[in-house]
């Protein structure tokens, strides 16, 4: 359902199938070959070399020049939530240890808030079903920032215009897959049509739940969720805000009729208080 | 006492991005778009009742404050230059655009009504400015709580109801204070009553806000963004008090009036920092969506239990 809306959207004559990511975090390794192969290819410029001590994070989020970012959580948990595969054995009494690993990168919402509340129509919704800002158009107000659900777009300080993910739309364009799927040594990142990747992603979600890692969840991947399904989805094995998602995203623009009812009931009231005020002052004498 | 909501997140960090608005450019167009919307219907009113310095006053504010606002809202673009973007695309979805639209209405309006008013030139076309100014003002002071409710920041979108009242509170407060700095005693009234019309809706909402949306509402009491709102709120009795003396004394007027402005002005500042903190903590963000989660799972469990409430 939501995906020819979303690529409807685009104003293109002819129909694609809508583009997106299933990132599989099961099969992460965090080699960060995604979050380089994007810098280069997009030429996103560096910003900061500094060590965290996040774990192997040192990109910290997404942000105008991170538009892969690989999460690293380390945890201790009961061993029986644990993948077999993943990590040594237990070690002691707090449980076995674990290390979770996730590529994180623009949801590509099928309701864009970033979208909707661009007011110089910068941001707009490519005939692949993405959303894509065209940095001659941007004028750097900076709305789209605070209206992401995810944090995603942010504005690059010594440029003044806002950054995000583009899935590579240059390649698209050329019939390539993005940069850092193509990089992805695991199969981590998968590129494709939409529909086909939620059917993957189904299969991978109960071959994980036959494995009895219980865990496992998809992210993004539910069409009726608050915006809509996202165009590049997960599959996590922790709840989403321990890898810095949120759990309940919404698109700010699903209230937007209703906020701006609310805004004109306090114009008029502002005009009858007025009118109200000059009443009970009467005419000059 | 609640205890606090236990929430996971990644190393702290917040899950969505601050606004990247610079103080004070942004809080400061909040401010000045309602002093100004208002002042039009101060301007519009004082020109019908018989007020020519209440109205020339007010027009002459309306405009400025138009203008120095549009002003803040250009230097606070990453790009100024391409400002006239703006003007590219219309789009209902986005309040920044509507905004747009309307301030490149309202702002010539508001400056041919200003210019007829105090130069006595044009009088038919300042007519018509004035009320096209009065009647764009009440939008001109009210989109700016709609431009920021229509974000993920949780204590400026959960307060999307009750914030567009404050705002327009807060407008009548500025405009009345303008009004009661700057014109005669007899001619300040209806500025005076305007604005203890502003500070009443203004405390009403924003006392209805911070009861309704829970947790969320604490960067409203507490930090910056508090101290900023309790800073208003006794500059808004202060100034309320002392406008009662303005008939009688012209200084009382006008310390009130000045009173009031600031009153609006730590108002705006307080929400625009309240919302920053609000974004900066993933608390804000994390905790409520969870609740309603929830909510939700406990709805799809015991259906029945809801059809009984």
């Amino acid at each position: 359902m939501s995906d020819p809306e979303a690529t409807a959207s685009s104003g293109q004559a002819e129909q694609q199938p809508r583009l997106g990511f299933f990132t599989d975090t099961s099969v992460c390794i965090g080699c960060k070959a995604c979050e380089v192969a994007c810098k280069e290819w997009n030429h996103v410029p560096e910003d900061g070399l500094l060590l965290t001590g996040m774990s192997y994070d040192n990109s910290v989020g997404l942000g105008a020049d991170t538009w892969r970012h690989v999460a690293f959580i380390e945890q201790r948990r009961p061993a029986r939530t644990v993948l077999a595969e993943n990590g040594p054995a237990g070690t002691g009494d707090g449980g076995e240890f674990r290390w979770l690993m996730s590529s994180d990168v623009c949801k590509h919402c099928t309701h864009a808030a970033c979208l909707d509340v661009c007011p110089t129509g910068a941001l707009f919704r490519t005939e692949f079903g993405t959303v894509v800002v065209q940095e001659d158009v941007c004028n750097g107000c900076g709305y789209c920032i605070p209206a992401c659900p995810y944090g995603v777009i942010d504005q690059r300080k010594d440029d003044g215009r806002a950054w995000k993910c583009t899935m590579c739309y240059d390649r698209l364009g050329a019939g390539l897959e993005p940069a850092c799927a193509k990089a992805c040594p695991t199969e981590s990142i998968q590129f494709g049509p939409l529909d086909e990747l939620r059917e993957r992603a189904a299969g991978r979600l109960a071959d994980l739940h036959e494995a009895g890692v219980s865990d496992a969840r998809l992210y993004g991947a539910d069409p009726g969720d608050g915006v809509g399904g996202d165009g590049a989805f997960f599959l996590l094995l922790d709840e989403p805000e321990v890898y810095g998602l949120p759990p309940d995203p919404v698109v700010t623009t699903r209230d937007l009729p209703s906020i701006w009812r609310h805004a004109a009931a306090a114009a008029a009231m502002l005009a009858a208080g007025a009118a109200a005020a000059f009443a009970a002052s009467g005419r000059r004498r | 006492m609640v205890p606090p909501a236990q929430f996971d997140s990644y190393y702290g960090k917040p899950v969505i991005k601050a606004p990247v608005w610079k103080s004070p450019q942004i809080p400061g167009y909040l401010f000045l778009g309602g002093l100004a919307g208002a002042s039009s219907l101060i301007g519009a009113g004082a020109q019908v009742t018989g007020r020519p310095a209440l109205a020339r006053a007010a027009k002459a504010g309306a405009f400025g404050a138009g203008c120095v606002s549009v002003a803040a809202l250009v230097h606070d673009l990453g790009r100024p230059a391409r400002f006239l973007n703006m003007l590219r695309v219309f789009k209902v979805t986005s309040p920044l655009s509507v905004g747009s639209w309307l301030l490149s209405a309202y702002v010539p309006a508001a400056g041919a009504a200003a210019f007829s008013a105090t130069t006595g030139r044009m009088p038919r076309i300042g007519a018509a400015a004035t009320a096209g100014a009065a009647l764009l003002g009440p939008g001109v002071a009210a989109y700016t709580a709609a431009l920021i409710s229509d974000t993920a920041v949780p204590a400026w979108h959960e307060g999307y109801p009750e914030l567009p009242f404050v705002f327009a509170g807060s407008a009548a407060t500025a405009a009345g204070g303008l009004g009661l700095l700057a014109a005669p005693a007899d001619q300040s009234d209806p500025a005076r009553y305007l604005a203890i019309f502003g500070i009443a809706a203004e405390l009403a909402a924003s006392s209805r806000l911070k009861r309704r949306i829970g947790m969320v509402a604490e960067p409203y009491r507490s930090g910056r963004g508090g101290a900023y709102l309790r800073a208003g709120q006794v500059l808004s009795v202060a100034g309320a008090a002392g406008s009662m003396l303005a008939r009688r004394s012209r200084l009382a007027g006008a310390v009130s009036g000045a009173t009031l402005l600031a009153a609006s002005a730590a108002t705006r500042w307080g929400i625009f920092h309240a919302g920053l903190d609000s974004a900066a903590d993933p608390r804000y963000t994390i905790v409520p969506q969870r609740e309603r989660l929830r909510e939700r799972q406990r709805e799809r469990e015991h259906p029945q239990a809801q059809d009984r409430r």
